[in-house]
């Protein structure tokens, strides 16, 4: 049983249930206009049937939505910081970014051409199912695709170094292809953009139940796995004097990190900082093993990605910012909050 | 020390030897750096590896413990050492490294908890066992009272003495050690001293590789190393040991009686 660790991950939900209720409410339409027809039945009915659909159908899915990204992205952080035991590891560090933006720039780039005989317009704003899926599709294909090259091109999960650097490699080389592809389909250097930026904007609730069921899965393994992740901690020979299959567990806890990012990523788009900051703020509280350090740190990134998504709708209401751009500002000035507070701490400053 | 008594069910009572090798060559990154090492640890006793840097000690006791892969022969108490499952050689011999850890985030009582992974599935909650067991562990190294605290809060040679109760943790018959006095201060050398003199009495096999010559001269046995190859095994009471010490040291350390033990000093010549 762990106080801390129980005490925090309550506090965490609260501020999730708040954090989502607020985020229902702002904007043009709120929940009072969702009640004051049981109230005042006078009222006209056309206008609630509008106001409960912008709510029901459209921000109740994107508040979920953009915790669930963020509980996915920050259960990645930390999945991937125990892999790499390395503090620096973040979701994207085997490629997945750049293997989603590849992805997209060339299902645009596809769509581009597409619509060019079809003569119609798209954009990742399109309302069309059809491209979002599309769009949702290439972007996770393309995460989990650069993982894989990722895994061949270091030989296998023996040496997380190699990893590491194959990870940067395939980082570099896939991005340089998606400026390329950009070159060639300047028409969709916009949709690419917000793509890059990330946004929660587009969540519905297919993507939710999607999302949240990934996450569930992810969390169920991952809890499975802290003790061993634990045990990695201690060092590679002392895992393997411990009867730990280290290999195996690595390539477990890489396909989790593949699908939970890829999933996050489709949906959202290339959200900054999140999965790096996220375990980070956890340890920051409290000393824990990895079961609860995912969990955690999983939480944390929900009510981060939502803080920032109910930031960005907020600040410069009726407009909107792209919720990527306050998520690094807020994670990175925190970060470097923390590192500071830290370094004094320990005298070093 | 009351430590460990009757938990040596594994070792089987007529098995001498606690680990042999034969013809044991070991290469890392293409390079020679164990050359067909002969050798028989006796069970029950321990064994200490001295010998100048790079001569492969550690390589030695990682080949020993199969961590690394190896051409050549080892067995582990009287059964191949590769053909073993690794759970049940994780239950057979602990392993304590050298500067391995960044385990800073986990509590102390955690870190030393991790010994028990081999005994349950990972799945499992630890038994009343498990934490007699730890408790036991920790209070031997003398790491008991900081149980609550971060590895990472610790200083070198207390996190030394956690990671020392961590693989007394694992309770196994047979105890391999890299360094394990790296950071210790003289006290806690001398009561790191006491508790493997303690459980070789309880029928515990103990292999350190030690750079401290008078501490790795209490041992039973000394393995002698140089360039790959063991130049001598032998009692460390016994004169030709220590010779072959001070030879493979270049005559740099010369070993005298005192007080009724063997000490290196430096050699003044």
């Amino acid at each position: 049983m762990n106080l801390a660790a129980w005490r925090l991950a309550m506090v965490l939900l609260l501020l999730s249930a708040t954090l989502m209720l607020l985020g229902v409410c702002i904007g043009s339409a709120g929940f009072e206009d969702l009640l004051r027809p049981l109230v005042y039945p006078q009222v006209d009915p056309a206008h609630s049937a509008l106001a409960s659909q912008i709510v029901l159908d459209i921000r109740l899915p994107r508040t979920i939505g953009a915790w669930t990204a963020g509980a996915l992205l920050g259960l990645a952080g930390a999945v991937a910081q125990g892999l790499f035991r390395n503090p620096l590891a973040d979701p994207y560090l085997l490629g997945s970014a750049s293997g989603a933006a590849l992805a997209v720039a060339l299902a645009l780039l596809a769509m581009g051409s597409a619509s060019g005989i079809f003569g119609n317009t798209f954009s990742v704003y399109s309302g069309s199912l059809l491209v979002r899926m599309g769009l949702t599709g290439a972007a996770f294909v393309g995460a989990v695709l650069a993982v894989m090259l990722t895994l061949i091109l270091s030989r296998g999960v023996q040496h997380t170094l190699r990893l590491l650097l194959a990870g940067v490699v395939v980082g570099v080389v896939l991005g340089a292809a998606t400026q390329l592809v950009l070159l060639f389909s300047p028409e969709s250097l916009q949709a690419m953009q917000s793509f890059m930026l990330g946004s929660t904007a587009f969540a519905g609730w297919a993507a939710c139940g999607l999302m949240l069921g990934v996450w569930l899965l992810s969390v169920a393994i991952a809890w499975a796995l802290g003790r061993v992740l634990d045990g990695l901690s201690l060092g590679e020979t002392t895992a393997r004097s411990l009867g730990l299959p280290v290999a195996a567990i690595r390539l477990v806890l890489i396909i989790v990190l593949a699908v939970a990012t890829g999933t996050a990523v489709a949906q959202t788009g290339l959200i900054a900082f999140v999965g790096l900051a996220a375990p980070h703020l956890v340890r920051s509280l409290l000393s824990t093993g990895y079961r609860w350090l995912i969990v955690l740190a999983s939480l944390m990134g929900g009510v981060l990605l939502l803080a920032a998504d109910v930031m960005a709708r907020w600040l410069i209401a009726p407009q909107e910012l792209p919720v990527g751009i306050v998520t690094a500002v807020l994670g990175g000035a925190y970060l470097l909050w923390l590192m500071h507070r830290n370094a004094m701490a320990r005298g070093t400053a | 020390m009351q430590w460990r008594e009757g938990l040596l069910d594994m070792s089987d009572p007529t098995v001498s030897i606690a680990l042999k090798a034969r013809q044991l060559h070991v290469s890392l990154a293409d390079t020679p750096v164990l050359h067909g090492i002969d050798l028989d640890i006796a069970a029950g006793q321990w064994t200490s590896i001295v010998g100048p840097n790079g001569a492969g000690k550690s390589t030695l006791l990682k080949a020993l413990a199969g961590l690394l892969p190896t051409a050549g022969h080892v067995e582990l108490l009287g059964q191949p050492l590769h053909s073993l499952p690794a759970r049940t050689r994780a239950l057979q011999l602990a392993w304590l490294g050298q500067n391995e850890t960044t385990a800073d985030d986990l509590k102390v009582w955690d870190v030393a908890m991790l010994g028990r992974l081999p005994h349950h599935s990972w799945l499992g909650a630890s038994s009343p066992e498990d934490h007699a067991v730890v408790e036991q562990a920790l209070r031997a190294t003398h790491a008991w009272e900081w149980r609550e605290r971060a590895l990472g809060q610790l200083s070198a040679g207390e996190r030394q003495r956690v990671l020392l109760a961590r693989a007394l943790a694992v309770k196994a018959p047979v105890l391999l050690m890299d360094e394990p006095l790296a950071n210790l201060d003289p006290p806690h050398q001398a009561d790191w001293l006491q508790l493997v003199l303690a459980l070789v009495a309880q029928g515990c096999t103990v292999v350190s590789v030690l750079h401290e010559i008078s501490m790795a001269l209490h041992a039973d046995t000394t393995v002698v190393m140089a360039q790959g190859r063991i130049t001598h095994h032998g009692s460390c009471a016994d004169e030709q040991t220590q010779r072959a010490v001070e030879q493979v040291f270049d005559h740099r350390l010369a070993i005298h009686a005192l007080a009724g033990q063997w000490v290196a000093i430096p050699a003044n010549n």
